[in-house]
C-alpha cells in the first residue's frame, strides 16, 4: 500500500455523470440512496431512461424543486417529479420487478467490492446496526448492476479489495464500478481497467486498488 | 364486513394490547399513519413488536422510543449510514433496549404477503451468502439454491389511505401504497387513517387500493406532515 495521497479524483458529480452514461437508452433503472440519486440529474430526456423508486413509481425525472407533496418521494425520501405515463404500485409489485428480473440496471452505492463482483453496501461494523433497504434484493435482481463510490476511503484504505472484510450485500452481484478514479468491468477473469480519470495514470489507478487489476495496452481517459 | 368507524385515533387504538405486534404501513412520509402512531403513544401500550419499513429517519414511528413503548423493531431502515445524528431508536438500541431484526426489503414485503396469503413461507435468492441467511434453511430445487423466509403477521396492523368508505375500502394516492395494501391482508385487526371519508361507491370500484373485506376500522383524521430526515 502507498504512502503518498490518494490522487484527486472526480467529483460525486461527476462519477454520476459518468454513471449516467453507462445506461442503455430506453432502459428501466433503479437508483440507491445517496451519490447514486444525482445520476438522475445527467440523463437526457431523449434517452428514454425511466426510473423506479422501490416505494412504488415507475417513471420519476428527478428531484422535484416544487412544493412537498409527502406522498410524491422516491426511496430516499426525496420529493420527485413525474414523466407521462409513469405509474405507482405496491411494495410487493415493486419487488416483483426488481428480484423477478425486470429492472435493466441499478445504480447502488459501495463500501468494498471485492475481485469477484461481491459488493458490501450495507452495515459499516464499526457503527453497528445497519440499514438494508432494497439494497439486497436490488443486487440480486438488477439486470447489470453498477456501483459508484469514492475509489478509497477516507483515510485511504481501497474500497476495492480481494475479499469484502464488510458484511456482503449480495455475492458475485457487481458488473461495473465507477469510481472518482475509473471504470473497471467485473468479469469471470477478475477486474479489468476499463477507462481512468483525467490525469490519472493506470498505474496510480492500480496502486490504490487492493486486488489484482487487469491493465489492457490502452486505457483511454473517460470523456466526461 | 362494514368498518367500525371511530371518531378517534385514540379510541381506535385504545384496546390494542400490551406485547402485540403491530405491522405499520408508510415509507418514511408517503401513506404512513402518524396520527394512529401517536395514539399508540398517548395510549401507553408496551412491550410492542413494530413492524415497518422504517424508523427513526423523520417518522413518527421513533416518538414511541420516547416512553420506551417498543420491545423489538423489525425494519429495513433503522440505523443511519452517517453517525451525525441518533433517532431515539438509535439511543434505544446501542442502550441494549431495543431489539431489532433487520430484514431486506423485499423479503419484508413477502414475508407479510405470506403471512396474509396463508402460505407457509417463501423462496428468494434476496440475502443468500450474507448475514440474513444465518439460521435460515437453504433449500435447493432443480440445482439452485433459495432462502426459506417465514411468513409474517401481525396482531394489528396501522394503515394510511387518501380515502376510505363507510364499508372500510380504501384508496391510496400517488406512492402512498407501499406496504398498506399487503399489511391488510396480515394482520387479526386492521385499523385504517384517512384523510377523508366518504359514502360506499364514491370511490370507483375500480380504484379501490385495498378491498373492504381487510379493514375493521377507519378513522377521519388530518394527515400529520413528515419528512425524511437521513
Amino acid at each position: 500500500m502507498s504512502s503518498s495521497t490518494p490522487p484527486t479524483g472526480l467529483s460525486r458529480e461527476l462519477i454520476a455523470l459518468r454513471a449516467a452514461r453507462e445506461l442503455e437508452p430506453g432502459s428501466v433503472v433503479n437508483l440507491g440512496i445517496g451519490l447514486p440519486t444525482l445520476v438522475a440529474g445527467f440523463v437526457k430526456p431523449s434517452d428514454d431512461i425511466l426510473f423506479q423508486a422501490e416505494n412504488g413509481i415507475l417513471g420519476y425525472s428527478g428531484i422535484s424543486e416544487s412544493d412537498f407533496d409527502s406522498d410524491l418521494i422516491n426511496a430516499g425520501g426525496q420529493p420527485v417529479d413525474l414523466v407521462p405515463g409513469a405509474s405507482f404500485f405496491d411494495t410487493a409489485d415493486s419487488f416483483a420487478m426488481i428480484r423477478g428480473g425486470h429492472i435493466d440496471a441499478a445504480i447502488l452505492g459501495g463500501l468494498q467490492v471485492s475481485a469477484r463482483g461481491d459488493l458490501a453496501n450495507w452495515y459499516v461494523p464499526a457503527r453497528g446496526g445497519g440499514s438494508v433497504g432494497g439494497a439486497m434484493d436490488l443486487a440480486v435482481g438488477a439486470r447489470k448492476l453498477i456501483v459508484a463510490m469514492a475509489h478509497v476511503t477516507r483515510d485511504g484504505q481501497p474500497r476495492i479489495v480481494e475479499i469484502c472484510e464488510y458484511p456482503l450485500t449480495a455475492e458475485r452481484c457487481v458488473d461495473v464500478i465507477i469510481t472518482d478514479l475509473a471504470v473497471i468491468d467485473v468479469g469471470l477473469q477478475g477486474l479489468t481497467l476499463r477507462e481512468r480519470a483525467p490525469g490519472v495514470g493506470p498505474s496510480k489507478v492500480a496502486e490504490w486498488t487492493g486486488a489484482a487489476l487487469l491493465i489492457p495496452e490502452e486505457v483511454p481517459e473517460m470523456s466526461l | 364486513m362494514i368498518a367500525q368507524i371511530f371518531d378517534t385515533s385514540d379510541a381506535a387504538v385504545a384496546d390494542v394490547a400490551d406485547g402485540a405486534t403491530v405491522l405499520v404501513g408508510g415509507f418514511v412520509s408517503a401513506g404512513t399513519p402518524s396520527n394512529l402512531i401517536l395514539a399508540l403513544k398517548r395510549g401507553g401500550q408496551t412491550d410492542l413488536t413494530a413492524v415497518a419499513n422504517n424508523i427513526g429517519l423523520g417518522d413518527l414511528l421513533d416518538e414511541l422510543c420516547e416512553d420506551r413503548q417498543l420491545a423489538k423493531v423489525i425494519a429495513t431502515f433503522a440505523i443511519r449510514a452517517s453517525g451525525t445524528r441518533s433517532s431515539r431508536f438509535e439511543v434505544l438500541y446501542r442502550a441494549g433496549e431495543v431489539e431489532l431484526e433487520l430484514v431486506p426489503q423485499g423479503t419484508l414485503i413477502e414475508r407479510l404477503r405470506a403471512g396474509g396469503a396463508g402460505l407457509g413461507g417463501v423462496l428468494t435468492r434476496t440475502g443468500l451468502g450474507t448475514m440474513m441467511a444465518e439460521g435460515k434453511q437453504i433449500i435447493e430445487l432443480d440445482g439452485e439454491r433459495w432462502l426459506l423466509e417465514r411468513p409474517l403477521r401481525g396482531d394489528v396492523a396501522l394503515l394510511k389511505a387518501w380515502r376510505g368508505d363507510l364499508h372500510g375500502n380504501l384508496q391510496y394516492r400517488l406512492a402512498g401504497p407501499n406496504f398498506n395494501p399487503v399489511m391488510a391482508t396480515a394482520a387479526d385487526l386492521v385499523i385504517a387513517e384517512v384523510e377523508e371519508l366518504v359514502e360506499p361507491g364514491e370511490i370507483p370500484p375500480e380504484l379501490v387500493g385495498t378491498p373492504a373485506i381487510y379493514v375493521d376500522r377507519l378513522v377521519r383524521c388530518e394527515p400529520i406532515p413528515v419528512r425524511w430526515e437521513g
